[in-house]
C-alpha cells in the first residue's frame, strides 16, 4: 500500500476546521485542470465564480435567495445524517411541499385573505412531512433502506408534479406551458427590498439555524441523536430509541424541505412549475457535509455554496461554461471534503514505523 | 411481431440493463464494499459509450471504452473509501453527482443525436419457432454474454478460491487479512468490477436498447440496480429474476397503449420506483434472512484494526 493510515488518539480538532479549505483548495485545482483541458480561461471563470456574485446589490441579493433554502434544507439533513439516517430525498419532500402549498392559490385565484400565506406554509411543511413519513415508517416497521426510499420518492413526486402540470392544473392562459397560473400578491411572500427577488422568507431558515443550533449543542434530544450515529450499540444499551431517530430526522428534514419548496413557488418563481427545486435537495447534502455537519458550519458551507450556484449562473454567460459544470464542482468538493477528513481521525503511517511493523511480524 | 412477442423481446433488452448493472455491485457488496455511485457511473459511461460509438461507428469500441470509463469513475469512489477510508455511504453519493455533472458535459454536444443499434442474431431454425423464437433468439449478442456472465460470477462467487476470498473480504477483512488475503486489493478489484459492469450497463442503455443520447437518460435505473441486490438477497439467480421482472415494469407503457387503457403516462413512468419501494419493503421485512444473507460487513469502513 503506497498510503498508509494510522488512527489517531483524539480527532484532531484543529483538522475538523481546515479540512472543508483543504476541500476547496482542491476541489479548485481540479476544476482548474478541467477548465484547462476545455480550453477556458481561468481568470475569466474564477472571476465569475467568485466577484461577480458580489458585484452588484442585485446580485448579493440573489446570493441570499439560494442561501435561504440551501441553509434550511441542511440544517434539517446534518441532524439525520449525524444519526446515520440518510435522508437523500430532500428534493421529493421540497417537490410535495410545493405542490400541497400551491393547491391554494391554485383553488382560491381570487382570495387576498392575511390567512393565504399562512395556509400555504402550513401545507408545505404537510406535504415535506407526508413525503418524508413514508420512508420513516418503511424503515421502522419493514426495516427497508431509507436511503433507497426517499430517492425511489423523489422520481415519484416529480411524476406528480408533471401531472399536475400537464393536466389537471395546467394555466388554461398559459400558452399550453406545463405551468400553473402565477399567484396573487397575497400567495406571495413580500420582498425584503422592493423590486428584488429577495424576501421575508429568508427568516425561517434563520430561525430554524439558531433552533436547531442550540438542540444539537445544548439539548440532550440532540446529544441522543448524535451517539445513535456513533456508537448504534451503546445508543440501544443507554436506552434511545433508533426508531425515534429515524421518525424525528425524516420528519425534521421533509418539514424543513416542505416549507423550502414552498418558498419557491410562493417566492421567486410565483407560480409551480417543472424546475420548480432548482436542485437545492441535492446541493444541500453537499453543504451539511461542507459544514462539518455542524448547525454554525453550515451556515458558511450554504453561503459559499449559494456563491457558487450564482457564479455559476454568471459564468454561463461571460465564460460561455456549461450548465454542468456547478453539478461536478459540486461532486469533486464532496469528494475531496470526504477523502481530507480522513486526516481528522488519522494520521499519516511514517514509512519507518511501517518498516519496523514488517520486521517486527517476521521475526 | 406481434405485441405480446415484441413485448416480452423488449423486456429482455430493458432487463439487461439492470441486470448488467447489478451483477457488478453484487461483486462490490460481496467484499464489503457498498457502492451507491451506480447511477452515475451509468451515466458517464452512457455518455461516453455513446459518443465513441458516435463518433467511430463501432458499438464494440464503445463497449470497451464506456468499460474504461465506469472502471475510471469507480476509481475514484475506491481511492476515497478504501484507501482514504472515507464513509462509503456519503462517498458513494458523491460520486454519483460527480458521474451525471460529468456526463451532462460530455454529451453537451450530442443531445438527441442518434446512433444505428447492432442487428441482433439470428439463431437459424430456433429463430423461427413462434413466440418463443422472435422472444429468445433473435436478440442483441450483449443479451446472451449478459446471461453468460451472470453463471460465470454465479460460479466465481460460490464455487472457487477467488469467490471465497471475495466474500471473505465482506463478511469479516480481519479474518480475510489473517488467511493472508490483500482486503486492500480485492475490495480495489471488486469495486472495479463493479464500475466496468456498470459501464457496459451504460453503454447497452444509450447504443442499444435507446441509440439515442438524451442529458439524464439513465433516469433512476442505476438506483434500481442497486436495490435489485437486495432483492435478490446478494444472490445471483433471485437477481436474475428480479431483473427480468424490472424489465418488464418498465415496459408497462408500452402494455397499456396497446390495450388502449387512459392511465396517465406519469403514472407509468413511476410505476417502476413505485414496486421498488413495494418490494423493497416485502423482503426487508424478513429481518432475520436479510440478515443472514448481507455481507456482514458491508459498508464498514476496514482500517486494519479490530472490528469495535
Amino acid at each position: 500500500m503506497l498510503l498508509q493510515f494510522e488512527r489517531r488518539d483524539t480527532p484532531s480538532k484543529t483538522l475538523v476546521f481546515a479540512t472543508p479549505f483543504i476541500a476547496i483548495a482542491i476541489t479548485i485545482i481540479l476544476s482548474s485542470i478541467m477548465l484547462l483541458i476545455q480550453g477556458k480561461s481561468l481568470l475569466t471563470t474564477f472571476f465569475s465564480f467568485f466577484i461577480e456574485p458580489f458585484e452588484s446589490t442585485y446580485a448579493i441579493s440573489e446570493v441570499f435567495l439560494k442561501f435561504g433554502p440551501l441553509l434550511f434544507i441542511a440544517q434539517a439533513l446534518a441532524i439525520g445524517f449525524r444519526a446515520k439516517v440518510w435522508n437523500i430525498g430532500a428534493e421529493g419532500q421540497m417537490i410535495m411541499g410545493a405542490i400541497l402549498a400551491s393547491s391554494v392559490p391554485v383553488y382560491f385565484t381570487d382570495s387576498d385573505s392575511v390567512f393565504l400565506l399562512p395556509a400555504m406554509i402550513l401545507l408545505g411543511a404537510f406535504g415535506g412531512l407526508v413525503w418524508a413519513a413514508i420512508p420513516a415508517f418503511l424503515r421502522t416497521r419493514y426495516n427497508a433502506n431509507e436511503i433507497l426510499v426517499t430517492l425511489m420518492l423523489t422520481s415519484v413526486a416529480l411524476q406528480i408534479l408533471y401531472y399536475l402540470l400537464l393536466g389537471p392544473w395546467k394555466d388554461p392562459m398559459g400558452f399550453n406551458f406545463p405551468q400553473t397560473v402565477m399567484f396573487q400578491d397575497a400567495a406571495l411572500f413580500p420582498p425584503i427590498i422592493f423590486g428584488f427577488r429577495l424576501n421575508y422568507s429568508l427568516i425561517i431558515p434563520i430561525i430554524f439555524t439558531i433552533f436547531v443550533w442550540i438542540y444539537m449543542e445544548k439539548h440532550f434530544g440532540g446529544f441522543k441523536l448524535t451517539v445513535g450515529g456513533l456508537a448504534p450499540h451503546a445508543a440501544t444499551y443507554a436506552g434511545y430509541s433508533s426508531n425515534g431517530a429515524v421518525w424525528k430526522s425524516l420528519l425534521i428534514a421533509g418539514m424543513a424541505a416542505g416549507i423550502a419548496g414552498m418558498s419557491e413557488v410562493a417566492g421567486p418563481i410565483g407560480q409551480l412549475q417543472r424546475s420548480v427545486t432548482s436542485g437545492y435537495g441535492y446541493s444541500a447534502i453537499i453543504v451539511a457535509y461542507l459544514g462539518a455537519l455542524h448547525p454554525i458550519g453550515i451556515v458558511f458551507a450554504a453561503f459559499f455554496l449559494s456563491v457558487i450556484h450564482i457564479g455559476g449562473d454568471y459564468a454561463l454567460v461571460t465564460a460561455d461554461l456549461p450548465i454542468s459544470s456547478v453539478h461536478i464542482f459540486q461532486g469533486l468538493l464532496l469528494v475531496s471534503y470526504l477523502a481530507s477528513f480522513t486526516l481528522v481521525n488519522y494520521q499519516f503511517k511514517p514509512r519507518k514505523a511501517r518498516i519496523v511493523e514488517i520486521e517486527s511480524s517476521l521475526t | 411481431m406481434t405485441p405480446l412477442e415484441f413485448f416480452l423481446a423488449g423486456t429482455m433488452s430493458a432487463a439487461t440493463v439492470f441486470l448488467l448493472a447489478a451483477l457488478g455491485e453484487l461483486v462490490a457488496e460481496k467484499s464489503g464494499m457498498l457502492n451507491l455511485g451506480v447511477e452515475g457511473m451509468m451515466a458517464i459511461s452512457a455518455a461516453v459509450g455513446f459518443v465513441v460509438t458516435y463518433q467511430t461507428g463501432s458499438h464494440l469500441i464503445g463497449f470497451i471504452v464506456a468499460g474504461a470509463a465506469g472502471i475510471g469513475i469507480s476509481m475514484i469512489f475506491a481511492i476515497v473509501s478504501i484507501t482514504f477510508l472515507a464513509n462509503q455511504v456519503a462517498t458513494g453519493l458523491a460520486v454519483g453527482i460527480l458521474g451525471l455533472g460529468l456526463s451532462a458535459l460530455i454529451g453537451k454536444n450530442y443531445e438527441s443525436f442518434t446512433v444505428t443499434a447492432p442487428a441482433s442474431i439470428q439463431i437459424p431454425v430456433l429463430s423461427d419457432i413462434p413466440l418463443v423464437g422472435p422472444v429468445l433468439f433473435q436478440q442483441n449478442i450483449v443479451v446472451y454474454l449478459t446471461i453468460v456472465m451472470a453463471i460465470l460470477i454465479s460460479f466465481c462467487l460460490n464455487k472457487t478460491r477467488l469467490g471465497l476470498a471475495i466474500r471473505a473480504c465482506g463478511e469479516n477483512p480481519k479474518a480475510a487479512e489473517s488467511l493472508s488475503y490483500s482486503v486492500f486489493k480485492i475490495r480495489y478489484g471488486a469495486v472495479a468490477f463493479g464500475g466496468l459492469m456498470a459501464g457496459f450497463a451504460g453503454a447497452y442503455a444509450s447504443t442499444i436498447y435507446t441509440p439515442l443520447w438524451a442529458d439524464g437518460m439513465i433516469a433512476g435505473r442505476g438506483w434500481i440496480a442497486v436495490a435489485l441486490v437486495v432483492f435478490g438477497t446478494w444472490k445471483t439467480g433471485r437477481i436474475f429474476l428480479g431483473a427480468y421482472l424490472f424489465g418488464m415494469v418498465s415496459l408497462g407503457e408500452l402494455v397499456v397503449q396497446s390495450f388502449g387503457l387512459a392511465v396517465p403516462s406519469q403514472l407509468l413512468t413511476a410505476m417502476p420506483f413505485i414496486v421498488t419501494i413495494v418490494v423493497l419493503a416485502i423482503i426487508s421485512s424478513d429481518r432475520a434472512r436479510l440478515r443472514l444473507h448481507a455481507p456482514y460487513s458491508l459498508g464498514e469502513t476496514y482500517d486494519g484494526s479490530e472490528p469495535q
